[in-house]
Formats: C-alpha cells, structure tokens, sequence
C-alpha cells in the first residue's frame, strides 16, 4: 500500500457498496443544507482524497461527545470517520494504550505537522498548574498546546471545549477553561452541545474533508449550517407558542394537548442548535418532542444562567430565589414609599412657603404705606 | 424720603420645548408603555385558556408584533432625539445631559439639597432641565442605548434585515441569548422605576413652583421668573430660545 487510502477506499474494505457510499454522501449533504449538487462533490471528495489524519483528544468530559458521535443515524460515520480511518489517536476508541499510544500521537504530529485536524472534546483545567486533569504524565494544557501548534485547525466538540459545561459552572474549582480562550493563532471550530448532534458532528468533518476549508462560523465561532437558528424557530410546537397556549405544569391538560413548553422553562427561545430540524438517534425524536423543554445545553453558562424549569432567571448578588421581577417589585415599592413621604414633607414645607410670602407681602404692604 | 415698591416676581413666558422635543417626548411614552406591557406578556404569559385550535389565534404573535414594531419606532425616536441635542434650542442641547464642568456638579448637589431631602435654603431656578435631571436623563440614554443594543441583539438572529444584523455581535459579547435576555428583562426595571419618580417629580416642581411644568411639555411654554431666566441668558445666551418679551 504506497498509494495513501482514500475515504471510499476504508469503505470498500470494510464492505460497504458503492450504493451505501452515495448514500452517505447524499445524507450528509442533506444534514449539511446543501444544493443537490453537492453529493457528487462529497462524493468526488471522499473518493480521491485521503483522509486527513485526526487526533482527538479527551480532557476535562463524559465521552458523550464521542457517544453521539459513534451513535450518528449513517453507520459509516462510526464505521470509516471515526472508528477505522480517522483517528490517530483518541484515548475512548484507540487499541493501543501507553507507551505505543503516546508514539501513535507523536508520530502523527510529526508525519502531518500543520495537516493533522485536532478534535478536543472537554475542558482544560488551569488551577493549580493544571493537575486537575492528567495524562501520561503531562498536564492537559501542555497536551492541548503541543497538539494545537501543528493543527492546520481545531474542533471543539461539545460544551465542555466550547464553554466549559458544567465543571465551569460557579464556583468553577478547577478553573475549567474553554478551548478558545487557550489556543490563539488557529481556526477554531466550535460545535457545542450536551453532546452535540452526531449528525452535526459528522457533518463538520465532511465538510472539512469535501470543501478543504473550514465552514461558514457564525459571531460566537459556531457553524452556520448547524447553528444559525434557534431550536424555538424550528420548533414543531411553535404554533402554540404564538398562539398563546402555553404548558402551566406537567401534569396538566395542556402538557396532553402538546402545547408550548415556554412556561416550564423551555430554553428553545434562547438556544441555537439543530434539534428541531436533525433530531436525534436517528431522526427519532428530540426533547421537546418527548414533553420536556429545552435546557440549552448548547449555550454559554447554561448551568449558571437560569433555572431548569423556570423562564425566570436568578438575580445575579441577591440570592436564588430573587428574580428579576421580585427585585424589581421591591424597588418599585421602596420607590413609591419614597415618592409618598417625599410628597408629606413638599406639603409641610409648601406651607411654610406660603406663609413666608404672606409675610413678606404684609411687611412690604406696611412699608408702603409710610 | 426714598420711594418703596412692593417686590413682584415678573414671570416670563419662555418656549423651552420645542415642537420635536415633545413630540419626541410623548412618543417614546407611547411606545415604551407598549414595550413594557408587551415585554411583560411575552417574558411570562398570562394564562388564557381557550378551547379554540392554536391556528386560530395569535396572542403571543401580536404581543411580539407590537413589541418589535414599538421597538423600532422607539430606536428611531431614540437616534432623532440624539441629533437633536446637537441641533435643538440649548435646553435640548447634549450639554445639558452631560457634565461638562464643575458647576454642573454644584448644581446637582443644590438640587439633591433642595429639592430631594428638602433641606432649607435658596431653590435654584433653573429654566430647561436642573442639572440633577439632566444627569438621570444622561443614564436613560444609556439605558436605551442597553435595550436597542441587546433588543436587537436578540432579534438580529430573526430578521433578514441588515440594520438588527448589525446587532448581532451583542450575543456574541455576552455569551449567548440567555445573557441578553436578561440584561433585556434588568433594564427594564429602570424605566419602570424611572416614569414613577419622573411623573412625581414633574408634578412636585408645578405644585411647588407654579412654573407651568406639566403643560410645558404639552404646549412647550415655562413660566419663569425675569432674574432667573436672565442669569441663564447671561450664562449661555442662545437666541432661538422664543419668549413673549418684545424687545
């Protein structure tokens, strides 16, 4: 094997058929929002390049990223993107362990310097020189800057690489920081998620690997394909939002009747994913689908930055059960008390004012008159 | 021997409000009621039940229509009213929102004195806003600029429009939507506290003063005493500012 193997090349050794391959790149080209023209350059993609080496690193996270991944509807994405071709390295799939495993990343890092894609799933530690999270002797962070200098770009995947997720959520022991506020001078991709969708994932790195660059990102890094709407716009009960019926509980007539979940603290309305339109484990269903709203697991501080199953949000300084709207009620009537003995006392004095000027008038009415 | 007068406080009819002023006055109380109650509905629903399908009725999409629709008039207004505080009478004038010297501070404090924990003393007269009030509506500016920026930012990712997408960067300086929302949701609470003492004041400075401050800004005519409004003639003359005085 000089010739190095291309994407459809794994395939056909693993099995697959020509009719499975078109299938996969028409799927994914569908997963992505792209023209039906499209296909024939994944296709022609897959086809004639070789795959481009990954090492996909695990800090501070559950896997659940990995999960979803390999749980993505078309096997081929577990099958050729992840399990046999792509990886070069991960800690979760990988055979080897120790000393090889290590050799297998060095070795990668060198063969392919400034070619290599760098997937990292979790976030880095940097309290206490970063021994929360170790690995092979090494702290994350030197792992994570040794890996990223030969990147040609970085993926972040899921909420822990992209925002920290829950380890970050106050008071943040560890210092749990972000892969973007660590890496600077690369592309960075973010695709986050509690895990992200495995079809979103996988769509990331087909794009990667049809078009050789990386996708269109909205303002907070994200790919536009996947994140430029909000789960609440794509929502399939977004007709009783506008319609002003709305869940009150759980257990009442209307959570039956399917109506909107923006009472129970459904996040949709603020939360920018591809949920209502992909869904999950394979076009099954997704959490509002199955009567529970959104959590927002795909924004910045979700864990800190509302309640689960409140629309209503803390008050940040004046404890957990303050709202905005009880601290705006408190002031209000501490406002109009003040407003009330303020008026008590312009009476009082507007009395003596009166009184000044009868005065004055009088004292000056004498004056005249001799 | 000397002859005595009896000391009479010559008042002066002075157009301090123009006809834009308060025109933009009343507008944006117009739409930042409608912002406000429509605000409230849409951050949590009243329950309205109904036994009607949902295709039939659009609470909530009106409640949105009419917020977005109030909020770009009141962005507009806003964007007006800034130009004309570079263009407007001098009681209109950019300056007289932000300090621009020491007196504008001696000032705000003779007010707090005066007028707030009413101690005794000399009132200052003045004739557009008193320094005090021109440094709250410095703030309110800001809080406007707070709810376009994030009002925007929130409907940029909804509109096709370029002028929201300009706000787009909001979310991404704030880390997201949720964020927004609620520096949305804060700051509204500071109009509200706002028109309560603002409404009391204004009738507090007419029931005191009897200077004519709540149809000021009806039919933009103060009435103010001779000395006052020549020191503020003499302090910053501005020859647009109409009176009755014939001269």
């Amino acid at each position: 094997m000089s010739q190095p193997l291309t994407y459809y090349d794994e395939m056909k050794n693993k099995g697959y058929s020509r009719r499975d391959f078109v299938k996969f790149a028409t799927m994914m080209a569908a997963f992505m929002g792209l023209e039906r023209s499209a296909v024939g350059q994944i296709a022609k993609s897959m086809a004639s390049k070789p795959r481009i080496p990954v090492i996909w690193l695990h800090f501070q996270e559950c896997t659940c990223c990995s999960e979803s991944f390999i749980r993505s509807s078309h096997p081929i994405v577990a099958d050729i993107l992840l399990d046999q071709i792509s990886l070069d390295y991960t800690e979760t799939l990988m055979a080897a362990s120790g000393f090889q495993a290590e050799e297998a990343m060095q070795h990668t890092m060198n063969k392919y310097k400034g070619e290599y894609i760098l997937c990292v799933e979790g976030s880095v530690p940097v309290e206490a020189d970063g021994v929360y999270c170790m690995i092979g002797g090494k702290t994350s962070m030197q792992i994570l800057e040794e890996a990223a200098a030969g990147a040609k770009a970085v993926i972040a995947w899921g909420s822990c690489a992209c925002n920290g997720c829950v380890q970050a959520a106050k008071p943040n022991p560890t210092a749990a920081t972000p892969i973007h506020k660590l890496v600077k001078g690369k592309p960075i991709i973010k695709v986050p998620g509690c895990p992200p969708i495995g079809e979103v994932m996988a769509g990331v790195i087909v794009h990667l690997v049809t078009f050789d660059r990386i996708p269109q990102l909205d303002a907070l890094g994200r790919p536009k394909a996947f994140y430029s709407k909000r789960v609440h716009d794509t929502c399939y009960r977004r007709p009783f939002f506008d319609a002003g019926l709305y869940v009150e509980s759980f257990d009442d007539e209307n959570a039956k009747k399917g109506y909107c979940l923006y009472k129970v603290g459904c996040k949709g309305p603020v939360t920018y994913n591809a949920c209502g339109v992909t869904k999950w484990n394979g076009g099954t269903s997704f959490p509002i689908q199955s009567g529970h709203g959104c959590i927002g697991c795909s924004e910045e501080n979700y864990w800190d930055n509302g309640r689960l199953y409140e629309r209503a949000s803390a008050f940040a300084g004046f404890g957990i059960e303050a709202t905005a709207d009880v601290v705006g009620g408190i002031a209000l009537a501490a406002t109009g008390a003040g407003v009330l003995g303020h008026a008590v006392m312009t009476n009082i004095r507007k009395k003596d004012n009166i009184h000044m000027l009868e005065d004055e008038g009088k004292k000056e009415e004498k004056e005249l008159d001799h | 021997m000397a002859k005595k007068y009896v000391h009479i406080h010559r008042l002066r009819r002075v157009y301090t409000w123009e006809l834009p002023v308060r025109l933009y006055h009343w507008l944006n109380a117009l739409v930042m009621v409608a912002l406000i109650v429509t605000g409230f509905y849409i951050s949590n629903p009243l329950v309205i039940s109904s036994h009607q399908e949902a295709s039939n009725r659009f609470v909530m999409g009106w409640m949105r229509a009419i917020h977005f629709i109030a909020a770009y008039i009141f962005f507009f207004n806003f964007i007006f009213r800034l130009y004309w505080g570079f263009v407007g009478n001098k009681y209109a004038n950019w300056k007289q929102f932000i300090p621009t010297g020491k007196f504008f501070f001696k000032e705000i404090w003779q007010v707090l004195k005066i007028d707030i924990l009413q101690l005794k003393g000399k009132e200052h007269l003045s004739v557009g806003h008193n320094a005090l009030a021109g440094f709250i509506y410095f703030f309110t500016f800001i809080a406007f600029g707070i709810q376009s920026l994030t009002g925007f930012g929130l409907y940029a990712s909804m509109s096709n429009w370029w002028l929201p997408k300009l706000f787009s960067w909001v979310p991404a300086i704030l880390g997201g939507d949720i964020m927004v929302r609620q520096v949305h949701h804060w700051t509204m609470w500071f109009f509200i506290l706002f028109v309560v003492i603002h409404v009391y004041l204004v009738f507090y400075h007419d029931y005191v003063e009897g200077r004519g401050e709540t149809s000021s800004m009806v039919g933009g005519w103060k009435f103010i005493e001779e000395e006052a409004f020549q020191k503020d003639q003499q302090t910053a003359p501005d020859r647009r500012v109409l009176t009755d005085e014939k001269k």
